[in-house]
């Protein structure tokens, strides 16, 4: 068990190298540079851009810069943003609370609603399977950017109950601002997470070891408990991982469509911009979020099922 | 006579089919166990032997539906209310699967799995069942039965976990084993022995048993009676010991005739001609018919009954004219 988080750590910090090198390489590929932002709709002399370009470094080459971001991330220091000269430190922090709150409301519903649909459909053959099946058949064919333009029409212009873009004030506030982002972002999920959990309960009821337990006369709560909700975590352990990274990586669209200061919207707006060193920050710590949930869900079904305690030294 | 541990008496299953219609798989078996009495039960696959099994248990798949009568001590399993039914199978009935990597939950601890019934349905406390397990395993030829209780099931070998299942069993002291094919699933050179030790501790703590097998002599070495199954019916029912001389439906025949001998040479085994059928399979008359070298044109469309001959039963319509042949040739 300790092996095992060792090498995912190790496995965290190598996927973390490689891909700041192919985030700084793409962004430097790409066209548009961050001297423009700053000089905005005015035409600087060639002098005058020549004096930013080397004071943000950009005259350098590639493998030079990205060699004095790297020593500076090692020391801690994570670099000043090339558009707002703000530490990049300050920028991420700000965003980061909301994004992770964001996160947070969004996968308690989908691990709500999702569970209990699946439960109730394996559980209840027939009718209620069939309605859970027909919802989720819905939801799983709707992304977020959809359900965030149906929910703001609704909830927001209409009805009123939640502010259409911008978080309030205080914790209160700002959870009732995060309301409908994380609904956007928990719809398909549910539908996605209910099906994976109706299949795994449903596949573990046919198995040999639910038929002995109840031969032995044990109550069907016990069997249901020990023998088949235990034995169906695994897959529904990886859906939530899956699910989770995912739902961090569409807190770029949904707070955009929400204007929700969080880590989606920054990095939106510093690609943009072409702003290097709070890209940098705000990529990693989204594949960080990737590798990391993973990771969890890897272990917590070496905790669940011992089988793969053993399995986990090969992969 | 003592009253009967176990009596079926007409027990029918018959499993709906996706097409709205039902297929049979038991054909009206009538069996009664005596306490302490070990039958076996022989047949190939799909004769109805583990249905008979399950049906027993109650265990049938969702499709299907019994009819005639289960009694165990009298009472009959097929219309027990659910806490009668949970009771039944806690102390009342035990079952033995044939392949315990599947029947034994891969997830917990051998010890957890042992313990389970005990804890869950009797109240014994944790401590006590654990010790009782250790004893248990002790019993069934387990070294070390401590670190086997912390053990997992894929840590141990196929013929340990049989073992281990047996032992789950006899852990919970019922009145009768249901032994479904115990050792299909393991090497040849440890079957006799897992076999061995089911038979000593049964017979030990005067437990029934049924115990299915395809494999005739293993049928014949530990019950006192046998009862061969041919598509979903009993073909022919005697007592061990006189089986091998006696043996008069053409069915019992062919299977004793089809296994290697030690003594003589051959260049190919005798078999008997065809696949085996289901009952659902079978025409009007006798299900084994198709196959019989014995078969006349009424075989065919008169069932025959289960009639007393020579000191067994025997369901065949020409089993005078079979054994006088018989007689005749050995003479």
């Amino acid at each position: 068990m300790g092996r095992l988080l060792l090498q995912r750590l190790g496995g965290l910090l190598t996927t973390l190298f490689l891909s700041s090198i192919v985030i700084f390489g793409s962004l430097y590929l790409a066209p548009g540079s961050p001297e423009n932002v700053i000089f905005g709709s005015r035409t600087p002399t060639a002098a005058a851009r020549a004096a930013v370009r080397h004071r943000l470094h950009l005259d350098q080459p590639l493998p030079v810069r990205y060699w004095d971001w790297l020593t500076g991330v090692l020391h801690g220091d994570l670099g000043t943003s090339m558009v707002t000269g703000q530490p990049v430190a300050d920028r991420v922090g700000a965003g980061l609370g909301t994004t992770l709150l964001l996160v947070l409301m969004s996968m308690i519903m989908v691990l709500v609603f999702g569970l209990t649909m699946g439960l109730l459909a394996a559980l209840l053959p027939g009718r209620v399977d069939g309605v859970v099946n027909a919802l989720t058949s819905v939801t799983v064919t709707v992304p977020s950017f959809v359900a965030s333009a149906l929910l703001i029409s609704v909830f927001a212009v209409q009805l009123g109950w939640f502010p259409a873009s911008g978080v309030g004030q205080g914790l209160g506030g700002r959870i009732q601002g995060l309301v409908l982002p994380a609904v956007a972002l928990a719809v398909l999920s549910c539908g996605f997470l209910a099906r994976v959990t109706r299949n795994a309960v449903r596949d573990q009821l046919e198995r040999e070891h639910v038929q002995t337990a109840l031969v032995r006369g044990l109550p069907r709560r016990t069997v249901l408990r020990s023998h088949v909700l235990r034995n169906a975590l695994p897959p529904i352990i990886t859906a939530v991982g899956l699910l989770t990274a995912g739902t961090f990586a569409s807190t770029l669209v949904v707070e955009s469509a929400f204007a929700v200061p969080g880590m989606g919207q920054l990095t939106i707006q510093s690609v943009a911009q072409k702003d290097f060193p709070v890209v940098q920050a705000v990529a990693l710590m989204l594949v960080a979020a990737f590798v990391v949930c993973n990771a969890a869900s890897d272990l917590i079904q070496a905790v669940v099922d011992p089988r793969l305690r053993e399995a986990g030294s090969t992969s | 006579m003592t009253a009967p541990l176990l009596e079926l008496a007409g027990l029918t299953v018959d499993i709906a089919t996706e097409d709205g219609g039902s297929r049979t798989l038991l054909d009206g078996v009538d069996l009664t166990l005596a306490p302490g009495e070990a039958l076996g039960l022989v047949g190939e696959s799909g004769s109805g032997k583990s249905m008979t099994v399950r049906a027993i248990t109650r265990l049938l798949p969702r499709t299907a539906t019994a009819a005639g009568a289960v009694r165990f001590e009298g009472e009959d399993v097929l219309t027990m209310g659910a806490g009668r039914l949970r009771g039944y199978r806690d102390s009342g009935v035990g079952l033995v699967f044939q392949d315990p990597r599947a029947h034994i939950n891969p997830t917990r601890k051998i010890g957890a799995f042992l313990i389970e019934a005990l804890v869950g349905n009797r109240k014994v406390p944790k401590r006590e069942a654990l010790a009782r397990a250790a004893k248990v395993l002790a019993e069934v030829g387990i070294d070390d039965p401590q670190r086997r209780l912390r053990q997992y099931p894929h840590e141990v070998s196929g013929g340990m976990l049989q073992r281990v299942m047996i032992a789950s069993v006899l852990l919970a002291e019922p009145r009768l084993i249901l032994a479904d094919e115990p050792t299909t699933a393991l090497d040849v050179t440890i079957q006799r022995e897992v076999v061995g030790i089911l038979d000593r501790l049964r017979r030990e703590r005067g437990m029934g048993m049924v115990f299915i097998t395809h494999d005739l002599d293993l049928a014949l070495a530990v019950c006192g009676r046998v009862a061969v199954m041919y598509a979903g019916r009993i073909v022919e029912l005697r007592s061990a010991d006189t089986l091998h001389e006696r043996a008069a439906h053409p069915y019992t025949l062919g299977l004793l005739g089809s296994r290697p001998s030690i003594d003589a040479r051959v260049e190919r085994l005798t078999a008997i001609p065809g696949r085996p059928v289901s009952a659902f399979e079978s025409g009007p008359g006798c299900a084994f018919a198709p196959r019989c070298s014995f078969a006349t044109a009424a075989c065919e469309t008169t069932p025959p009954t289960l009639t007393e001959f020579d000191g067994g039963l025997v369901r065949c319509l020409r089993v005078e004219e079979i054994h006088a042949a018989r007689t005749e040739v050995k003479a």
